[in-house]
């Protein structure tokens, strides 16, 4: 027996906490070059436009230097064995974002447009409040099996958040969808975003208690895992909810992502494949049931199936078409392998949302396939980084909450990127961290914020045994 | 500004990129070529994985795990586990180091272990070194008991090095 066990302790799985040394120097090191390749992209953006190093080079690397210092230094005192690669990752995403909304900026042909505003300074401003909420996070979310207390005040938050958009008065129509409200004195805010993470941790505390009833009880047929009747109740719940907010809302990506998100995180809670066929089945239905009768959904889906055309009857001046979805195929194409050079491309003829919804098309012309590959290489990292503090996690409630975080955060940016390269129809959603929109910094600041406290409790190595004061006292009475 | 500097700073910029990529990807490389959830009794490629892999990933833990049992001091430090595996159950593959303190295992969410599983009290077990560096398990006065190899322990009790201890559908075990 002992032979055997002292050959596999090679190969056991090191998820857990052996020898996990804190990481910090480590993410320290790449969080200086994740601030060093932004400023870099800044220096090369304002020589390619301007002809000059651009003045505000020193304080906008300083700045973005302090946040990334202070979320470190955070890091470091309230969650120190966290994982070294989640700070580093979405710093340089929001660097580079900030550079490239800059950037447009810069355009002469947008600040033409009567919708310009500068939008670099205040995206500095959201990344900030976005990094105080990372701060705020880590110091107050102790411990993330708190949230297991609010599992249903999250789901009715997470409702509200959703249905606030619809309230008269208070929701306000933009480009057809409706899923921004207006607060007087600070903008639209977009409630979906931090619906999100309520939503996630709504599922995870629900399921976590569900899971057995929803994996067990079942029927086979076909060699797939028919669920009860009753069982169905919860996905049939949630199902309909995405598609009343696809019909109310008219908007396809939120709806997707929640819906999304319940199917990943049920799947995972119960390993049944059975429910991603159903998943699937019912979205698929979902979304072809209201795209026949919802004109908005439909002009989405024609954007995408025929840019051409539509880009031809947008030009010709018929109303109700979008030339925006040829237009980025086309910054795309314009861009090939390795891209026109930062500030050299003309994505800035895409007029309308160049910096938010289509900002990767920007990326995608100006850093060409070599850049969006590293970009979305950066994300797919995130996202592992995510399911690895899942995997490590000691207790069920973290595992689901991690994944289904970071399959939110996977979703979003499949559909965002999917619709920008005409993978899929688009939707009005932004691409987290790169595009300007202060709701989706703010709330995917503190989903990174969720996700490092996950991974510090699971990769600390000696967790304090708590709930048990006596424990030393009884340690001394032993059997001899 | 000249072409040929804008070329240079354009593929310059690509190559930064492209370099914290791969040294992000390098930080995390045990994740990627290291580790592998291995099932009791899946003991196939024993060779290839004690190469590279092996002594990137597990020399570290090895050495960490001993330390503070060396530094407790004491004769038979030889066969002392470092880490406490969970081997059967939802929970396969997760370890715990072992370093001196007092491991739970029940529902309750503070335990160190938290274990979904009916068949578990929340205040299922714990285990703790004793005086000498001996590691004990106790059973906190669960419904359904703890089992180490076969008998049902009414006694806080040594663990062998490798002996399964079972509490419902999990089995943990410690490893050196």
């Amino acid at each position: 027996m002992s032979s055997t066990t002292n050959t596999s302790t090679n190969h056991t799985s090191t998820i857990g906490s052996i020898g996990t040394p804190s990481r910090r120097n480590t993410e320290l090191a790449l969080l200086v070059f994740a601030v060093a390749i932004p400023v870099f992209a800044y220096a090369n953006v304002g020589l390619a436009i301007n002809d000059k190093v651009p003045a505000g080079l020193l304080s906008y690397g300083l700045g973005l230097g302090l946040l990334a210092g202070v979320a470190h230094l955070a890091v470091r005192r309230f969650a120190p064995y966290a994982d070294p690669l989640l700070l580093p990752l979405a710093t340089l995403l929001n660097g580079l974002g900030l550079v490239v909304i800059w950037r447009l900026d810069q355009s002469k042909l947008l600040q033409s447009l009567p919708t310009y505003f500068t939008a670099a300074p205040r995206q500095l401003l959201y990344t900030a409040l976005g990094i105080a909420m990372f701060v705020v996070v880590l110091i107050f979310l102790k411990d993330h099996r708190v949230l297991q207390r609010y599992t249903y005040i999250s789901m009715f938050g997470a409702l509200v958040l959703l249905m606030l958009p619809l309230v008269p008065g208070l929701g306000a129509n933009i480009y057809g969808a409706k899923i921004w409200i207006s607060v007087p004195g600070l903008g639209s805010v977009q409630p979906g975003e931090f619906a999100k993470i309520a939503l996630a941790v709504f599922f995870a505390g629900y399921l976590m208690v569900k899971r057995d009833a929803l994996a067990l009880a079942s029927r086979r047929f076909l060699g797939l895992y028919l669920p009860r009747g009753r069982d169905l109740g919860p996905i049939l719940v949630v199902w309909l909810m995405s598609i009343l907010i696809l019909v109310f809302e008219t908007d396809l990506g939120t709806s997707l992502l929640f819906f999304g998100m319940f199917v990943i995180m049920l799947y995972v809670a119960t390993e049944r494949t059975s429910w991603i066929v159903f998943g699937l089945l019912m979205s698929a239905g979902g979304a072809v049931g209201v795209a026949s009768f919802e004109p908005h959904v439909q002009q989405r889906v024609q954007a995408w199936l025929n840019p051409l055309k539509e880009y031809k009857l947008s030009q010709a001046g018929v109303a109700g078409h979008s030339e925006q979805s040829m237009q980025a195929l086309w910054a795309f194409g314009s861009g090939g392998t390795l891209g026109t050079g930062l500030g050299q491309g003309h994505s800035d003829l895409i007029r309308f949302a160049a910096n938010s919804d289509f900002i990767l098309a920007t990326f995608g012309e100006e850093m060409g396939l070599a850049g969006i590959m590293a970009i979305l290489l950066i994300y797919g990292l995130i996202v592992e980084r995510g399911v690895r503090t899942a995997l490590a996690a000691r207790d069920p409630f973290g595992k689901l909450l991690a994944v289904g975080l970071s399959g939110a955060f996977a979703l979003q940016v499949f559909v965002v990127a999917g619709g920008v390269m005409g993978l899929i129809p688009l939707t009005g959603m932004t691409m987290p961290f790169l595009a300007y929109g202060g709701s989706s910094v703010l709330a995917n600041w503190a989903l990174i914020g969720i996700l490092i406290r996950i991974s510090d409790t699971a990769r600390r190595p000696a967790p304090a045994p708590a709930g048990n004061p006596d424990a030393e006292m009884t340690q001394v009475v032993r059997p001899s | 500004m000249s072409e040929l500097t804008l070329t240079v700073m354009r593929l310059g910029f690509l190559a930064v990129l492209w370099l914290f990529v791969i040294v992000a990807v390098q930080v995390i490389r045990s994740d990627l070529f290291g580790t592998r959830v291995t099932q009791r009794g899946s003991r196939r490629e024993e060779g290839r994985r004690q190469q590279p892999a092996a002594r990137q990933q597990a020399a570290p833990p090895q050495q960490r795990g001993q330390q503070p049992a060396a530094a407790g001091g004491g004769g038979r430090r030889r066969n002392a586990p470092s880490k406490l595996v969970v081997s059967e159950g939802t929970l396969t593959g997760t370890t715990v180091a072992l370093q001196g303190q007092t491991i739970t295992l029940g529902r309750a969410h503070d335990s160190t272990i938290v274990l979904d599983d009916d068949y578990a009290s929340s205040r299922h077990a714990r285990i703790y070194p004793d005086r000498d560096g001996q590691w004990i398990v106790e059973d906190l006065g669960s419904t359904n008991g703890t089992y180490l190899d076969r008998s049902r322990l009414t006694t806080p009790t040594p663990i062998p090095l490798g002996a399964p201890i079972r509490i419902g559908k999990t089995v943990i075990e410690l490893r050196k």
